[in-house]
């Protein structure tokens, strides 16, 4: 059989154009079956996480904020004239009106009771961290249970999880958070809890859920020292948990879930 | 040669500098230091192997209790139980016996000249007596 070269290669063409459809199509249905895989969320394993009865939190409150700062060693930064310094603060768990904690649940016409409360906010936790997604040298990691940590050993103090995270959970240490006039004391007077490193100048910190309290079997400190009994801490993943009856018997939301990090932090209001 | 006598003599001085390194050890070099361990007794493993492999113990250690939350190291060659912590308080950390840093760790490490920056973070033991 003979055939001259002009029919070759127009057969060859339309072949390999086939063929390329067909590898794509391949790829677009495999991609779609993951994505539908992911979006029924796996409660396998454990997944640590928190409700906030913000219902139960006193406005005046700081119980939880000043243990967590204090065994923490957060420094309490101010500027000269004793205003807080937003530029360069530290904070773990803090607190946060309603309104900016949940702009997308909160409009004109929510009562101002619920708009202007002050809500407890801290690490998310999520089940799929963002800022996990863009460390470059995986400083901050999730562990198999769910918590969200940072290894400041290995942070370089890019920022680019500070960046990633939608509930500015994180903060950069833009100086020594050691009092250099008084050793033994973090700037802004607490003294230095010797169980609990301190941070250097240029790494990002943020809350741990008290990883190194759950090794020893105890709760997370702000769970712990909370007056109103507000805080509720527990494996998601386990039905029989308290934290699983407390969800059950309450309407609970997520602080900007739309963005599909998975927040295990969930709120009441 | 002009001023033979300036140039030599001159070259003489700059070689004599140049190698003051050289030569000015030569007498009295600066005598290794001797760590000074406040409690007697055994380390994690014995000291020989300390003395070569603690900076990869420690680096596994932070490796191991910050992503695998693995707090407890099994002596290999004593078989005893250690936190595998640099400074906890009242507990067996590195710090429960070598209680001194300026004498145990600053000692050998200003002597090599390395500056490791464990205590930027972590917090040095007070002095006591």
């Amino acid at each position: 059989m003979n055939e001259n070269r002009r029919d070759f290669l127009k057969k060859a063409g339309v072949g390999s154009l086939i063929g390329l459809g067909v590898v794509s199509a391949i790829n677009v249905a495999t991609e779609e079956e993951g994505k539908a895989s992911t979006r029924s969320e796996d409660t396998s394993g454990t997944r640590m996480g928190m409700v906030v009865d913000t219902r139960k939190c006193k406005e005046d409150c700081k119980a939880c904020l000043d243990i967590c700062h204090e065994i923490h060693n957060v420094p309490d930064l101010k500027m000269p004239d004793g205003s807080p310094d937003i530029k360069s603060e530290v904070k773990w768990i803090w607190k946060e009106p309603f309104h900016n904690a949940f702009p997308s649940k909160s409009s004109a016409f929510t009562s101002e009771s619920l708009n202007n409360r002050e809500v407890a906010v801290l690490c998310n936790h999520c089940k799929d961290p963002s800022c996990v997604r863009v460390c470059p040298t995986k400083a901050t990691f999730k562990r198999s249970d769910g918590i969200v940590l940072m290894d400041f050993h290995r942070c370089i103090g890019c920022r680019f999880c500070m960046a990633a995270c939608p509930y500015g959970s994180r903060s950069f240490n833009w100086q020594d958070p050691r009092d250099e006039a008084n050793s033994g004391k973090m700037i802004g007077g607490n003294d230095i809890n010797t169980e609990f490193p301190t941070r250097e100048r240029g790494v990002v910190e943020k809350c741990n859920f008290c990883a190194e309290r759950l090794a020893k079997n105890m709760i997370p400190a702000c769970v712990e020292k909370c007056p109103e009994g507000a805080l509720v801490f527990g494996d998601l993943n386990n039905p029989q948990s308290e934290i699983r009856k407390v969800l059950k018997e309450n309407n609970t939301i997520q602080r900007k879930p739309e963005l599909g990090t998975g927040p295990s932090v969930f709120y009441i209001v | 040669m002009y001023d033979a006598g300036k140039i030599i003599t001159g070259l003489v001085i700059f070689v004599g500098i140049v190698t003051y390194p050289i030569w000015g050890s030569l007498g009295g070099s600066v005598n290794m230091p001797e760590p000074v361990v406040n409690k007697s007794g055994t380390c994690v493993e014995s000291a020989e192997y300390m003395r070569a492999n603690h900076m990869q113990i420690l680096d596994e250690w932070r490796d191991s209790v910050v992503r695998d939350n693995d707090r407890v190291y099994t002596s290999q060659q004593y078989g005893t139980k250690f936190d595998k912590s640099l400074s906890t308080t009242g507990k067996t950390s590195c710090t429960s016996c070598h209680s001194n840093k300026e004498e145990f760790c600053d000692a050998c490490h200003d002597y090599t000249a390395v500056a490791p920056y464990c205590w930027e973070c972590h917090i040095e033991p007070k002095e006591e007596i």
